[in-house]
């Protein structure tokens, strides 16, 4: 029982074996993509392994606070910045090695050609509660 | 309190079904319906046997789910619609379903999930609560369970140890939400307990309660963690102890010893000291040696090296720490804390942060990181 993100990059990851920009695609080659991705999370939610997906829009912006009584400063989006993040996945699974054997399904939704594309997803457990039974 | 009672009888109403020939998944459910329908109904007025009202309205919603099913219709020939009671069994009839939520096939998480549900009456989205994880999920996962098990023979007995890993992990892994699983986990194991004769049952009882009396000293009011010599030992609930450790002797005494009773016995041990400093370190290295000859587990060479820290002194900790994969979890949490004991607090300042990066919960990663800026401030002077 342990959760993990599975991340999804729009820039910051290696590079995958088939690299095509998705404006590149055919329009079904799209619909074909986006399909593996609902029913890769209606499947994980079937197997009671499902948390969350969400997706996010490329363009963000910086926030700082600026001090007392002034309002945040807000700067960006930076066109330059090198790890950007498109969406993620939650889920809770038995083991670490369950939860690579689900990101490298969810790597095989296709691309271009409607071949997979093998794209670099990025594993990263959650921090957990602490257990109550420690020595 | 009316949810008790409800989830105290869920198990045996859900036993009795299964016994007038439902099958197991179909009679969870309609336990499930007569429990809402109870919390609706009752307080306008209690029936006068609760457990009689709750078996005539699950097994009537059996029907009905039965019924309406016209793909199963063939299944209602089956049953009468008011079946003969039958005998009262004598002893405590739910050990059956502890067996069954436990079944070897289920993975840990599944056994979880359902003997929550069908032994502790618990509510799906109670239990998706406290694994946060969304109630949709949770349901599939119980269903997928209740699918997995119900080709299995409910009279056969199975193995206590994997029951016992089950209550375990709900004991010690989980997140309290308006559920307390810490707290559900002893009602069940004592549940247990009462049922069969088993001194591992008893083990696990007893270390279960051992823990949880140090429960209100094992946290500091802004939520950190407080290490066992630090904690307020005035705040340990004694009645809990007292019994803990009753449990365990009578276990002991058989002579029958067991993963959990040793583990029992170390706990034992840290709460019969009045201070950290009067711990017999000497008797529980020598239950971890016990523990390492009954699981030959790192996890437990690592807990042994600080106790052999402790026993006999850092140096002796940190040569015990050397025959061990320093990959293991939390090795360098342990190395670093032997270090500072042995005054090397540079060494054992960086080994600190280091740990903290490695922590896989974040209560441990901040205590960790408050120990590595604790000697970082000293050293600076």
């Amino acid at each position: 029982m342990a959760k993990y993100l599975l991340l999804k990059h729009y820039r910051g990851a290696p590079t995958p074996p088939n690299d095509v920009p998705m404006d590149q695609w055919t329009p079904e080659e799209i619909s074909a993509h986006i399909q593996y991705m609902n029913d890769f999370a209606a499947r994980l939610e079937k197997t009671g392994e499902f948390v969350d997906g969400q997706a996010l829009a490329p363009e963000g912006t910086w926030v700082r606070y600026d001090g007392e009584g002034r309002p945040p400063v807000t700067d960006g989006p930076f066109a330059e910045t090198k790890d950007l993040i498109a969406g993620w996945m939650v889920i809770d699974v038995d083991s670490h090695e369950r939860a690579v054997e689900l990101a490298g399904e969810l790597s095989a939704a296709p691309g271009a050609g409607g071949k997979p594309i093998h794209e670099w997803l990025e594993l990263r457990p959650f921090l957990t509660a602490p257990p109550t039974i420690t020595e | 309190m009316n949810e008790d009672l409800l989830r105290s009888l869920t198990p045996s109403v859900l036993t009795i079904l299964v016994r007038r020939g439902a099958d197991f998944a179909a009679a969870e459910d309609a336990v499930q319906e007569a429990l809402v329908e109870a919390v609706r109904v009752w307080p306008a007025g209690m029936p006068r046997d609760p457990k009689g009202w709750l078996v005539t309205v699950a097994w009537r919603k059996f029907l009905d789910a039965t019924r309406a099913d016209t793909a199963r219709r063939r299944r209602e020939d089956r049953f009468d619609e008011e079946p003969a009671p039958g005998p009262a069994p004598a002893v405590d009839d739910t050990l059956q379903l502890y067996f069954l939520c436990a079944h070897p096939a289920l993975t840990p998480s599944s056994a979880v999930a359902l003997t929550l549900r069908a032994v502790g009456g618990l509510t799906t989205r109670q239990i998706a609560r406290a694994y946060l994880v969304p109630e949709a999920t949770m349901a599939q996962r119980i269903s997928r369970a209740k699918r997995t098990v119900s080709g299995v023979r409910f009279d056969r007995p199975g193995d206590v140890a994997t029951v016992l890993r089950v209550l375990y992990l709900v004991f010690n892994e989980g997140y309290s939400g308006d559920v307390d699983l810490a707290a559900e986990a002893i009602r069940l194991t004592r549940r247990l307990f009462a049922a069969i004769d088993h001194p591992e049952v008893a083990g696990l009882l007893a270390l279960m309660l051992l823990h949880h009396a140090r429960r209100a000293a094992r946290t500091a009011p802004d939520g950190s963690l407080v290490p066992l010599a630090e904690q307020d030992r005035g705040r340990w609930d004694t009645t809990s102890i007292a019994e803990g450790i009753g449990i365990l002797q009578a276990a002991l005494a058989r002579d029958r010893l067991g993963e959990f009773q040793a583990q029992a016995a170390v706990a034992a041990l840290h709460a019969d000291a009045p201070t950290a400093e009067e711990t017999d370190w000497v008797q529980i290295v020598e239950w971890y040696d016990e523990l390492v000859r009954l699981t030959d587990s790192p996890v437990v060479r690592l807990n042994r090296a600080v106790a052999v820290g402790e026993a006999d002194g850092p140096r002796a900790g940190l040569a015990a720490l050397a025959e061990l994969d320093d990959s293991l979890p939390r090795h360098t949490a342990v190395a670093a804390y032997l270090h500072e004991r042995d005054g090397d607090l540079a060494r054992a300042a960086r080994l600190y942060a280091e740990a903290a990066h490695k922590a896989p919960d974040l209560a441990e990663r901040d205590h960790l990181t408050r120990c590595a800026a604790r000697l970082n401030t000293r050293l600076r002077g």
